[in-house]
């Protein structure tokens, strides 16, 4: 199936010289909810904001329902609806006549009926006649969501769209993004919250210094994170790990003291019981033990550390094979 | 064409005026009203008469024309700059709506709020001062094409400005004054020879000579100059907007 959006050796140099979208290959299926994950400056904006059209990019390809962004930009940028990461609101306006607004000013003619909808679904329908400079910074945020969904738009790009909302109406705002995607609109989300890629995304595509290192299955990378380590403190130092111990695949670690082993807690059979028969069985005498659960805010750190040539190819082929 | 959207900005832009009713129509009625009773009546009643009409019929078209230039120069400028200051120009940009139509909604917008406050200005001038009009067509071109180009211009002025100050500096500092020294009060011929030729150099002397011919019938340039001027100073402001789009200057990276 055709993705909806559909990226090609994207570049973006500014004229500082500075590379912030370094031959970036993506697609996003349609229907998909994909978040896009990096730390500060990686790039998430600046390649939300060419896809918008608010950026000019410097080379590459960029296809929106395979409407070219540069020489089919109406039929691109028709089928967006885009909520900044920043709160820009026309203060003196009123939440009606804003959302009505954006309607008109994505070409569509208006529809008091689609605009009370949306308005009820966010919560802002009691707030219609007010004036956005009254809002608190929560429903504004929502009225720019409104905003973004006046046009009936098939993708929906949420740039930081929790940042500095509480918990209660970030759980609210993940309800309205679900019952979208119900309703066959394609959500792309930045976010620094790991719970929320989590939480809501189908896909998780990682970028750092303007290259994106990783996109993956969200499922696939839970499985990742259900990866947990035991480690078995020894009572006796030992020098290698016996061979009656190989099926298990155990690492010597901290000078002949512990044990590692790896498993997926998310298996059937962990193989912690054989494990344990096995040690009792070789004689090796524990003095304690320990499991730890890497997250994906784990995977994340490590990812955006330092990716090298290897990891960064292998990403990029990642994100060919999961497209 | 996205009419749709350049209806939304027309609008949204007219709905401004009314918010801001007093700042945006009352007052530059009441300050040039003002300059009528005090210049028109008050000292006017004591001048001769210039160019064969009373010195207070003389200054009504070179102050409607002040107002006309520094109105849509403020409306223009300050309709494109104040979204990019609040941020709310990220929406504009993203949108499929091409260079063209943001420029006729948004200068359309500008040149309508201020050709009505022209035609205000005229009306209340009515109250102060004896006055005709020779060329009624005329007068309505000139004031359209003024405001049109003086928008535009304005455009032009709120996308450069990255500060309130640099909004206010080309209105305060270079229209004003051309304005006052383009024959707003007197006639150039009044001038020595050496300040008529000077004069000439300013291109406000024509847009106010070529109204006050289509009031009175009388100029101190020959009208069809004061019609070329204006569309060249117009050509100018359109292949300025076309390369800020073209480029994105100020707008986009």
């Amino acid at each position: 199936m055709q993705p909806i959006i559909s990226i090609r050796g994207l570049n973006k140099r500014y004229e500082s010289g500075f590379h912030a979208l370094k031959n970036v290959d993506l697609d996003i299926a349609d229907g998909d909810i994909f978040a896009l994950l990096g730390p500060n400056g990686a790039g998430k904006t600046t390649l939300i904001s060419v896809i918008c059209g608010i950026v000019n990019p410097s080379d590459g390809e960029v296809r929106v329902d395979g409407h070219d962004i540069i020489s089919d930009y109406r039929g691109a940028r028709e089928r967006i609806g885009l909520v900044p990461q920043e709160l820009t609101t026309d203060a003196f306006e009123t939440v009606w006549a804003t959302v009505s607004f954006s309607r008109g000013l994505f070409g569509k003619p208006k529809n008091p009926a689609h605009i009370e909808k949306v308005l009820k679904d966010l919560s802002l329908w009691d707030k219609r006649n007010d004036m956005l400079m009254t809002l608190s910074g929560g429903m504004k945020r929502r009225v720019m969501i409104a905003k973004a969904l006046s046009h009936e738009p098939k993708i929906l790009f949420l740039d930081e769209p929790t940042a500095g909302v509480d918990v209660e109406l970030r759980r609210s705002m993940w309800e309205v993004v679900r019952s979208l995607r119900e309703h066959g609109v394609t959500i792309i989300l930045t976010t620094h919250y790991l719970e929320e890629a989590e939480q809501m995304a189908d896909r998780i595509g990682v970028i750092n210094a303007g290259e994106i290192i990783l996109v993956e299955d969200k499922n696939e990378l839970m499985s990742k994170l259900g990866e947990k380590r035991l480690t078995l403190q020894l009572e006796d130092t030992i020098e290698r790990v016996p061979d009656t111990l190989a099926r298990h695949e155990l690492d010597l670690v901290d000078n002949g003291n512990a044990l590692l082993y790896t498993y997926n807690a998310n298996d059937k059979r962990t193989g912690i019981n054989s494990l344990f028969r096995d040690l009792d069985s070789a004689g090796i005498r524990l003095r304690d033990v320990d499991t730890k659960q890497s997250s994906l805010e784990e995977i994340f750190v490590d990812l955006v550390k330092t990716p090298t040539p290897e990891s960064t190819s292998g990403a990029q082929a990642t994100a060919k094979d999961n497209a | 064409m996205n009419f749709h959207a350049i209806a939304a900005i027309y609008k949204f832009e007219m709905a401004r005026t009314w918010r801001t009713l007093f700042q945006s129509v009352v007052s530059p009625v009441i300050s040039t009203s003002l300059y009528f009773v005090v210049f028109g009546s008050a000292i006017g009643s004591r001048i001769d008469e210039v160019q064969g009409v009373s010195y207070g019929a003389f200054i009504v078209p070179g102050l409607i024309m002040l107002s006309l230039m520094t109105q849509s120069i403020s409306n223009a400028s300050f309709a494109i700059y104040f979204p990019k200051f609040i941020g709310t120009v990220y929406e504009l940009l993203s949108a499929p709506i091409s260079y063209v139509e943001i420029v006729i909604s948004y200068v359309g917008a500008a040149a309508t709020k201020s050709a009505v406050l022209g035609l205000i200005i005229l009306g209340t001038s009515f109250f102060f001062v004896d006055i005709s009009i020779a060329h009624p067509f005329m007068m309505l071109l000139f004031l359209a094409l003024t405001a049109i180009t003086f928008s535009l211009f304005g455009f032009i002025i709120g996308i450069w400005a990255d500060n309130f100050e640099k909004l206010q500096i080309v209105p305060l500092l270079i229209v004003t004054p051309l304005t006052f020294l383009g024959g707003t009060f007197y006639s150039i011929d009044m001038l020595p020879d050496i300040w008529q030729k000077i004069t000439l150099l300013n291109p406000v002397v024509y847009l106010v000579s070529g109204f006050r011919w289509s009031f009175y019938g009388v100029a101190d340039v020959n009208v069809g100059i004061s019609l070329l001027m204006i569309s060249v100073f117009l050509a100018s402001c359109l292949v300025i907007v076309a390369w800020i789009f073209k480029t994105g200057y100020r707008l986009k990276s």
